[in-house]
């Protein structure tokens, strides 16, 4: 349009352009060339793989720090006791005494009594749900297991504390101690609070990895496993332990491995029952600590730099213990759904 | 048949065979029992949370602050809101992190490093919460010098990633090649594809990750320990320590009063609806289309 030289009071004035007018044109063209708009690619495509690939290192950062900031932050107490730290009985916050031993015991014996009590739980719902029961019953029940994963640790405190704690004091332990207190594991004053319930608080938690990694393992066993069993003339759990248990043994290893991983590093459930007492006693009835719940317990009110430095010790054994224990079961699981379904599908 | 023809082993086939149903009869009445026992605990807890917690909440305890030991009454309103801030922050920081190297694994790196990338992501899924509760304690509290809202986002934002990414990921690849060709041959830049096309088709399996990581960490409580550390006043700025709902639970629940054991579990079914709720809302709406329409 030209512009004229001087206004002219019978034309009207040159209307400015209307974006907006403009840009619902160009939208209600079609999608694609909206798409178009925004970069010929080049530079585009490669800043967004660049900012992609950024996201994609922060994870591999995000490990790389975590090793460095706890190895950094502990290096004052591994100088100051090296590995009697793991060793030492005392913990002496007063004298700048430390030694983990009694976390690393409370952590173990917790995890490994919770390993007892939902291994074969977990394994009993995984098989009933994969191999026995009724196919409609089969999501809710897994839905149902699974919503157990979905409670958080300080609910499944609370409800220990209230409920199962008393429970164990009044019922369960007294009658432990009277059926099976010569083993001297359980003995002693029956408070509830002890190392028992953090064991079955800590089993309920881990019941649900358990068992779904154990479902998942038991659903990639071929089909024609269980056929040939039957075929044999097997009744339905003996074709369960020939056809179905056997070849996912791997698997559950697997499934147990990750749920000890979680057991390990449980904080909040095990803080509330355990008794926090850094004492090793034989009885599970005794309280006890573990070294997540001296994190808890301990962290935010440490004064002095070798008592927060000795904690972050404490942390970092956790964290180390943890990545192993979970690598391992990760490689398990990792080679028996490959191998597997691999193996199914030739 | 067997049995005419060998008569000597007659007694012993049908022993053996009853033997063996009793065993098979025997290990299904098992397995039922050990749903059972593993059902028990969690109705249990739901019947719990309902039984204590329906009758000690009031609207006192949703718009007020905690009142001192011994006083009656009081709330837990502003630990509420210093979680929404807490998870808000972990989830501006965790979202975007944790799609973004979704995208990177399911689109560019089907190699050694991604390979690399994908089993870092699983060991830090189970990281003890505690041990990323002290790494956020390092990195944030004793650079600010206090504890705050911003450090127990950021530690949750670390648990949040994980997950993130490799739902992200998985829904991803799922979505069909076919679909990228086409945008491709229209001459659409690649990122672009892989962000309305690709990301876009994948939108409710994304959110459905991002949910349950959320869902994850809203109820995490170690993490929060000494980061956000907790606050009995009304706090909104994101530098100080901050009032949390599990950490008020935790606090309440291990102490010796009444009064709070009964706000604890007041806490706790507030936090379990919230979770729910959360999850649901958003479930709903992928499913009607508010996310995947367009």
């Amino acid at each position: 349009m030209a512009v004229p030289a001087s206004p002219r009071p019978d034309m009207p004035a040159p209307q400015p352009v209307d974006a907006a007018k403009v840009s619902a044109i160009d939208r209600s063209e079609t999608r694609t060339a909206s798409l178009l708009v925004g970069g010929s690619g080049e530079t585009g495509d490669r800043l967004f793989k660049f900012a992609m690939m950024l996201c994609g290192c922060a994870v591999l950062g995000m490990l790389v720090l975590i090793v460095y900031e706890l190895v950094l932050r502990s290096s004052l107490s591994w100088h100051a006791f090296g590995f009697k730290f793991f060793g030492g009985r005392d913990w002496d916050p007063v004298n700048e005494k430390f030694g983990a031993l009694p976390f690393v015991y409370g952590t173990l014996v917790s995890s490994f009594l919770a390993l007892v009590i939902a291994v074969p739980l977990s394994i009993g719902v995984a098989v009933f749900t994969t191999e026995m029961c009724p196919v409609w019953l089969r999501a809710p029940l897994s839905f149902f297991v699974e919503l157990l994963a979905a409670i958080p640790s300080v609910i499944y405190g609370l409800w220990a504390i209230f409920v199962l704690v008393p429970l164990l004091a009044n019922y369960v332990e007294p009658f432990l101690a009277k059926t099976l207190g010569w083993t001297g594991f359980f003995s002693g004053p029956p408070y509830g609070i002890s190392m028992l319930a953090a064991g079955l608080i800590l089993a309920i938690m881990i019941v649900p990895i358990i068992s779904s990694i154990t479902r998942e393992v038991l659903m990639v066993v071929p089909q024609h496993q269980r056929e040939a069993a039957l075929a044999l003339g097997a009744t339905r759990w003996e074709m369960i332990r020939i056809g179905v248990l056997r070849n996912a043994r791997a698997g559950i290893v697997g499934g147990i491995i990750l749920g000890l991983g979680r057991a390990l590093g449980e904080t909040m459930a095990v803080t509330m029952v355990i008794g926090n007492r850094p004492e090793i006693a034989k009885s599970f009835f005794a309280p006890g600590y573990t070294m997540a719940s001296v994190l808890a317990n301990e962290f935010s009110e440490a004064t002095g730099d070798v008592y927060l430095s000795a904690l972050i010790e404490i942390g970092l054994a956790l964290f180390l213990v943890t990545i192993i224990v979970n690598s391992l079961a990760r490689l398990l699981v990792w080679t028996v759904t490959r191998g597997q379904t691999a193996g199914a599908r030739a | 048949m067997a049995q005419k023809a060998k008569p000597a082993t007659a007694h012993s086939v049908p022993s053996i065979a009853l033997r063996r149903r009793i065993t098979d009869h025997l290990m299904t009445g098992l397995a039922v029992l050990t749903v059972i026992v593993v059902l028990t605990p969690l109705f249990a807890i739901f019947a719990y949370l309902v039984y204590r917690g329906v009758g000690s909440i009031n609207w006192a305890f949703l718009t007020q602050t905690p009142k001192p030991v011994g006083e009656a009454g009081g709330g837990m309103a502003n630990a509420i809101v210093g979680s929404v801030v807490i998870l808000a922050i972990a989830s501006v920081i965790g979202v975007p992190v944790g799609i973004g190297a979704g995208i990177y694994l399911a689109e560019y790196a089907r190699n050694r490093f991604g390979d690399a990338i994908r089993f870092t992501a699983d060991v830090l899924n189970g990281v003890p919460s505690i041990v990323i509760g002290i790494v956020a304690y390092a990195i944030v509290v004793l650079t600010q010098k206090h504890f705050s809202a911003l450090a127990g986002g950021v530690a949750l934002a670390i648990m949040m990633i994980p997950t993130i990414t490799r739902t992200t990921e998985e829904m991803l690849l799922l979505v069909p090649t076919p679909l990228r060709e086409a945008a491709y041959g229209l001459g659409i830049p690649r990122w672009r594809t892989t962000l309305s096309i690709t990301l876009r088709t994948a939108t409710s399996g994304v959110i459905t990750g991002i949910m349950l990581a959320f869902a994850r960490v809203a109820g995490e409580t170690a993490p929060l320990l000494f980061t956000a550390f907790g606050n009995q006043f009304w706090n909104l700025r994101v530098n100080q320590p901050t009032a949390a709902l599990p950490l008020q639970i935790f606090n309440y629940a291990i102490s010796p009063y009444d009064e709070w054991h009964r706000q604890a579990w007041a806490g706790a079914l507030v936090l379990i609806v919230l979770i729910v709720s959360a999850v649901a809302a958003v479930r709903i709406a992928v499913r009607h289309g508010t996310f995947g329409a367009a």
